[in-house]
C-alpha cells in the first residue's frame, strides 16, 4: 500500500486532490481510497487530507499515520504544523515552493532522505501560467506521478479532466505536464550530478 | 458500475435509484452531501416524480416524512447526531405509526461538548425507539443497505435507520459498484402501503391508546422487529442473488473459527480491526472478529452462535452508557449468558478520535495475554483527566472542564515541541 | 369575501337562522347531507367551543374538496376527545403525530399527495393554540414560508386546557391559570406577552389569513371556503371559548365569543397576501368588562377588591385593536361608548 498526506490550507484544493489523486489511482485499475482531514477548517486553516493506493482491498480507516509521500501544498505551513510526522524513512516528500529545502532550512530532513525522494516545485507560479489561478493542486499531482511513479500523468490529466469540466480541466491538466515536466528535469539533474 | 465516488454521493445515487417520493432534509454535518445531492437530482429532474422539501428542523423533517409516508409515499430523509436528537419525539412516533420511512444517520457525536467527528452516540441514543438500525462496514455495504432498508421497510411497516460512520465513510472517497435501475426496480418493488390517507376509505391514523392496549400496540411492534429477523438474512441473500454481492445480513463472522478471543465491532472501524486481526493472526495469536450488522433488531442467536465457542470477547464500541459502560457489550454479554465466554468492554474512537491499527495491535496483544480488564477507555490521555481531577479537588470554580482540558492539550503541545 | 349584509336579526345574537334563508345561502351544518366530519359520540366538555368550530369548519372544508380531504392533527383537547380508545369521531382520513409538529405532517402528507399526482385531495391542519402559537410555531412558520398547499386551523381558547389549564403564549393578559394565578400584585397573566399569530401569519405573505369566531358560524363556513379556494398555506383562526379554562357557563359559549368580537378584544377579519381586505365590523360596541365578567378567569378583576386600572388596560388593548382593524362603522354601528374610551384617547 501507498499512503499520501496531502497539507495545505482551507480554499486551496487539498481535499480535491487527494480525491482526483485517487481517482487517478482507480482509473489505472488499482483500488484507492481518499479522505480529507474532517473538521470545520475555514478558508485558510490548516488542512490535511490523506491517499491510499493499494492492489488489494484497502480496509483500514485510519488516518495515515506512516505516509510513504508527503505533499505540502502551502509552504507556510512549515514552522505550524508538524508536516512529515511519520514519514517513511525512504519516502518522498514535494513541495510547493520554487525555493530550495535548504533555503526553507529543511537541509537536514533533505539529507535524511534518499535522492531524488524530496523535491520542491513552483506549482503555484506553474497554476498561475497554466490556469491563471493560484491552486497548485492540479500540478503538484503532476509532479507527484513524476517525483513517485505510482500513477502516470495520463491518468491523472484524465482524472483532473474528470473533475474540471472543459477549459478549466484543460488548463490544469497542462499545469499538471508542466510540473511533471518539471520534475523530470530535476531528476535528470541529480542524475547528472550523481554520475558526475 | 464500479465508480471512484465519495461515499454521501454514493448514497444519493443509491436512495435515488430507490425512487423516493418525499424527501426532505436538513442540512448538519455529515450528513450534508447526501441530501445536496439528492436535492440536485430533483432539481434537474433526474429523480422523478420526487418532492424535495427544504424544511426548518430535523424535527420538521420528520414531520414531513411521516406524513407523506401515512399519505402513500416513499419518504425518505438524513440527520446526524444533535439533528437525530432534535427530531427524536418525531423518531420515536415514526416508529409507533408503524410507518416505513428509510433515514441515513452519519454517525457523529453528541454534545457538549460540542464535536462535529464521529462516533454512535447518536445512534444508540434511539436504540430503543423502534427503528431498525443496521450498520454499513464500507460504502458500498451502505449504499447497498439502503436498497434493502426500503424492502425491508415497506415489507414489515417499520422504519428503518441505515448508520454510517460520519466523515470517515461520508467523506471518503473510493470504489463503489453502483447499482443500476434495472435491478433495483426488480428487487424493489413500488411502496404499497399497509395503512394510508385515503378520502375513499377513512382511517384515524394515531388515535390515542390507553393502558388497555398500549402493551398489546408495542408487544406488535416488537414481533415486527423479531419478523425481521428473519426477514434481513432473506432480503439479504436475495440481493446477493441479484448483484452477486454480501452487503447487510445480521453478523459477519471474520478468522473466528479457532479463535481465543473475537473482537466485536460495528460499522467502519471493522476494516481497521481486520488488518489488526490478521497482524495479531501472523504473530500466531488466535483472534477474529464479528461485526455486528443489524443492531436493532438485535440476533441475540446469531451472536451467540458466532462467539460461544470463544473464551474472550473484547467488545469495541464508539459510544458508551455514561455510569454505566458498553451499550452493544450489554447486549452481547446478554447473548452470551450461560456460555462462559468473558466479556471485555473497550469504547474507543468518541468524537472523531482515530482508532489507529497500532492501538488495536497492542489492545489485542494485552488481550491474548489476558490482561484487559473489564472496561477500557482505549487511548484516553490519563495526564489530562488527572491534571482537571486535580483541578477540581483543588478548588470549588475549577470551571468548564472542556475548556481546561482544551488549555492542558495545548500547554502540552507547545511543551512537547519546545516553542 | 362571500359575505352579503342581511339585517334579519333575532333577540340579542345577530345570528341568522337558516330558516329564514334561501336554501343555498344555508349553513354547510343545517344541510341533512353534510359529511359528518367529526361525528357525534366524542368526549368534548359541555359547551366546547373547540368541538363547535372544528365540527363546522371540517364540514364546510369537505364541501369546497367535494369530499376530498385530510386532516392532521396536533395534539390537544381536539386530538384525545375525538379519538378516545377504542373508538374515532373522525369520518375522513385523519392523522395524529406530535403536538408541535402537525404542520410540517401536513406538508409531507401535501408533497405526497401531489407526488401521486392527488391534488384534489386538499389537506387540512389543526391544533389549539399551545401547538400553534407555541410549541409548533417553528413548523407553521416553516410551511407558511415554503407555501405548502395547507390550510391550517388553529382552534384558539387562550391556554393549554388539555393539561389543566396553564398559560399558553395566546393567554391573554390578566387572565387567570394554572401558571398565571390570580396573586400577587400582578394577578393573572402579565401584560405586554403574547403572539399575535393572524398578524406573524401575514407578514409571511400566505394567500389567505382570517380570523373568525363560533358566534358568527356562517362566517367561519365562508372563510373555510374561501381558504379553499387558494392553493398554498392558509391560516384560519377561531377563538373558541373553553368554559373549563374560562370559567364560564357551558351555555354562555357563544355569547361569550360574540362579545370578544363586540368589545374588539378579538378582531375578526381576512387577509390577502399580507393586507387585511375585509373586516367584521363591531355590531354594537361593548365595553370590556360585560366580557370579562361572565368569566371566571378574570373575576380577580371584579369584586371585593376591584382592579379597574387592569380592565382600563384591557380596553386599551380592544381600542388599539378597534383603531388597527377599522372596527367601527360609524355610519351603521349604535354605540354604547364605554367610559373609559375617552379618556385612553386623551
Amino acid at each position: 500500500m501507498f499512503q499520501v498526506r496531502i497539507h495545505g490550507r482551507g480554499g486551496q484544493g487539498v481535499v480535491t486532490a487527494a480525491e482526483i489523486l485517487s481517482v487517478a489511482a482507480f482509473d489505472e485499475g488499482r483500488q484507492a481510497q481518499a479522505f480529507p482531514s474532517f473538521g470545520s477548517e475555514r478558508t485558510g486553516a490548516p488542512v490535511v487530507s490523506y491517499c491510499r493506493i493499494d492492489d488489494r482491498e484497502i480496509r483500514t480507516r485510519e488516518p495515515v499515520m506512516a505516509p510513504d509521500a508527503v505533499i505540502v501544498q502551502d509552504v507556510t505551513l512549515i514552522n505550524q504544523v508538524d508536516l512529515f510526522s511519520g514519514l517513511s524513512p525512504v519516502g518522498f516528500v514535494l513541495i510547493n515552493t520554487s525555493r530550495t529545502f535548504a533555503e526553507l532550512g529543511l537541509a537536514e530532513l533533505y539529507d535524511r532522505f534518499p535522492r531524488p525522494h524530496l523535491v520542491t516545485c513552483p506549482a503555484t507560479e506553474i497554476a498561475l501560467e497554466h490556469v491563471g489561478r493560484p491552486l497548485p493542486n492540479a500540478a503538484l499531482l503532476g509532479a507527484f506521478a513524476s517525483l513517485t511513479q505510482q500513477i502516470t500523468l495520463e491518468a491523472v490529466q484524465k482524472a483532473i479532466r474528470d473533475h474540471f469540466a472543459g477549459a478549466v480541466g484543460e488548463r490544469n491538466a497542462a499545469a499538471a505536464a508542466a510540473a511533471f515536466d518539471a520534475v523530470v528535469t530535476l531528476e535528470e539533474e541529480f542524475a547528472r550530478a550523481d554520475t558526475d | 458500475m464500479l465508480t471512484q465516488i465519495e461515499g454521501s454521493r454514493a448514497i444519493a445515487e443509491t436512495v435515488a435509484l430507490c425512487r423516493p417520493e418525499v424527501v426532505c432534509a436538513y442540512p448538519i454535518s455529515p450528513q450534508t452531501h447526501i441530501i445536496e445531492a439528492v436535492g440536485v437530482m430533483v432539481k434537474e429532474g433526474r429523480l422523478a416524480p420526487c418532492e424535495f422539501i427544504n424544511v426548518e428542523s430535523e424535527f420538521a423533517a420528520m414531520s414531513v416524512a411521516i406524513g407523506a409516508s401515512a399519505a402513500g409515499a416513499r419518504a425518505y430523509t438524513a440527520t446526524a447526531s444533535q439533528g437525530l436528537l432534535y427530531m427524536m419525539e418525531a423518531v420515536y412516533n415514526a416508529a409507533g405509526l408503524g410507518l416505513p420511512i428509510v433515514m441515513t444517520l452519519a454517525n457523529r457525536a453528541i454534545g457538549a461538548p460540542i464535536n462535529i467527528w464521529n462516533d454512535h452516540s447518536d445512534a444508540m441514543a434511539v436504540r430503543d425507539s423502534g427503528w431498525i438500525q443496521l450498520f454499513a462496514e464500507t460504502n458500498q455495504e451502505a449504499a447497498d443497505l439502503h436498497v434493502q432498508a426500503f424492502r425491508l421497510a415497506e415489507e414489515l411497516s417499520v422504519p428503518v435507520m441505515v448508520c454510517m460512520d460520519g466523515f470517515i465513510l461520508t467523506h471518503a472517497v473510493e470504489g463503489v459498484d453502483l447499482l443500476d435501475q434495472s435491478m433495483v426496480d426488480a428487487y424493489l418493488p413500488p411502496y404499497e402501503p399497509r395503512q394510508i390517507l385515503d378520502p375513499d376509505n377513512p382511517v384515524s391514523i394515531g388515535a390515542m391508546v390507553g393502558p388497555e392496549a398500549f402493551q398489546e400496540v408495542r408487544y406488535l411492534a416488537h414481533l415486527r422487529q423479531l419478523d425481521a429477523l428473519h426477514r434481513i438474512p432473506v432480503i439479504a441473500e436475495e440481493f446477493f442473488a441479484a448483484t452477486g454481492r454480501h452487503s447487510g445480513g445480521l453478523v459477519h463472522s471474520y478468522r473466528t473459527e479457532d479463535a481465543d478471543t473475537i473482537v466485536v465491532a460495528m460499522g467502519s472501524v471493522l476494516g481497521t480491526i481486520k488488518d489488526a486481526v490478521d497482524i495479531r493472526r501472523d504473530s500466531g495469536e488466535r483472534i477474529g472478529v464479528v461485526g455486528i450488522t443489524s443492531f436493532r433488531p438485535f440476533p441475540s442467536l446469531q451472536v451467540r452462535e458466532a462467539l460461544r465457542h470463544a473464551p474472550q470477547v473484547v467488545v469495541l464500541e464508539k459510544a458508551f452508557s455514561i455510569g454505566h459502560g458498553g451499550v452493544l457489550a450489554t447486549d452481547i454479554s446478554m447473548a452470551l449468558q450461560g456460555t462462559g465466554c468473558v466479556v471485555r468492554e473497550v469504547v474507543a474512537g468518541l468524537g472523531g478520535r482515530p482508532i489507529t491499527r497500532l492501538s488495536l495491535e497492542k489492545l489485542f496483544y494485552k488481550a491474548a495475554r489476558g490482561e484487559l480488564g473489564e472496561l477500557l477507555f482505549l487511548d484516553l490521555d490519563v495526564e489530562v483527566v488527572d491534571r482537571e481531577l486535580a483541578r477540581m479537588k483543588a478548588g470549588r470554580r475549577s470551571g468548564p472542564s472542556a475548556e481546561n482540558v482544551l488549555r492542558d492539550l495545548g500547554t502540552t503541545r507547545v511543551e512537547g515541541q519546545g516553542r | 369575501m362571500t359575505k352579503r349584509p342581511i339585517r334579519f336579526y333575532q333577540v340579542g345574537s345577530f345570528a341568522v337562522g337558516n330558516r329564514l334563508l334561501r336554501d343555498d345561502e344555508r349553513t354547510v351544518q343545517s344541510d341533512p347531507h353534510r359529511s359528518n366530519s367529526i361525528d357525534s359520540g366524542h368526549r368534548a366538555c359541555q359547551g366546547c367551543g373547540e368541538a363547535l368550530g372544528a365540527r363546522y369548519a371540517l364540514d364546510a372544508a369537505m364541501r369546497a374538496t367535494q369530499g376530498q380531504l385530510v386532516a392532521v392533527n396536533a395534539t390537544g383537547c381536539l386530538e384525545v376527545f375525538s379519538t378516545p380508545y377504542p373508538e374515532t369521531s373522525w369520518r375522513i382520513p385523519w392523522l395524529h403525530s406530535l403536538f408541535g409538529n402537525a404542520p410540517a405532517v401536513a406538508t409531507g402528507v401535501s408533497a405526497a399527495l401531489r407526488v401521486k399526482g392527488r391534488s384534489d385531495v386538499r389537506v387540512v391542519s389543526q391544533g389549539g393554540d399551545g401547538s400553534t402559537v407555541d410549541i409548533g410555531f417553528g413548523c407553521l412558520s416553516g410551511m407558511f414560508e415554503r407555501n405548502d398547499d395547507v390550510l391550517y386551523i388553529c382552534y384558539d381558547n387562550e391556554g393549554y386546557m388539555n393539561t389543566g389549564v396553564q398559560r399558553s403564549g395566546a393567554t391573554p393578559p390578566a387572565a387567570r391559570t394554572a401558571t398565571t394565578d390570580a396573586v400577587g400584585p400582578q394577578p393573572g397573566n402579565a401584560f405586554g406577552q403574547g403572539k399575535d399569530l393572524p398578524r406573524i401569519a401575514m407578514a409571511h405573505d400566505i394567500p389567505y389569513v382570517a380570523t373568525a369566531t363560533v358566534a358568527d358560524l356562517h362566517d367561519l363556513e365562508a372563510k373555510v371556503e374561501r381558504a379553499m379556494s387558494f392553493r398554498g398555506a392558509r391560516y384560519l383562526h377561531v377563538l373558541v371559548p373553553c368554559p373549563l379554562g374560562w370559567g364560564s357557563a357551558s351555555n354562555e359559549t357563544i355569547h361569550i365569543a360574540r362579545l370578544a368580537k363586540e368589545t374588539g378584544l378579538f378582531p375578526v377579519f381576512e387577509a390577502e397576501y399580507g393586507t387585511v381586505t375585509s373586516v367584521s365590523k363591531i355590531r354594537r360596541r361593548t365595553p370590556v368588562e360585560e366580557y370579562l365578567k361572565l368569566q371566571k378567569r378574570f373575576a380577580h378583576l371584579f369584586g371585593k377588591n376591584p382592579r379597574p386600572e387592569i380592565v382600563t388596560h384591557l380596553q386599551e388593548i380592544a381600542n388599539r385593536n378597534i383603531e388597527r382593524y377599522g372596527l367601527l362603522d360609524t355610519a351603521d354601528a349604535p354605540l354604547a361608548r364605554h367610559a373609559t374610551t375617552a379618556e385612553v384617547r386623551s
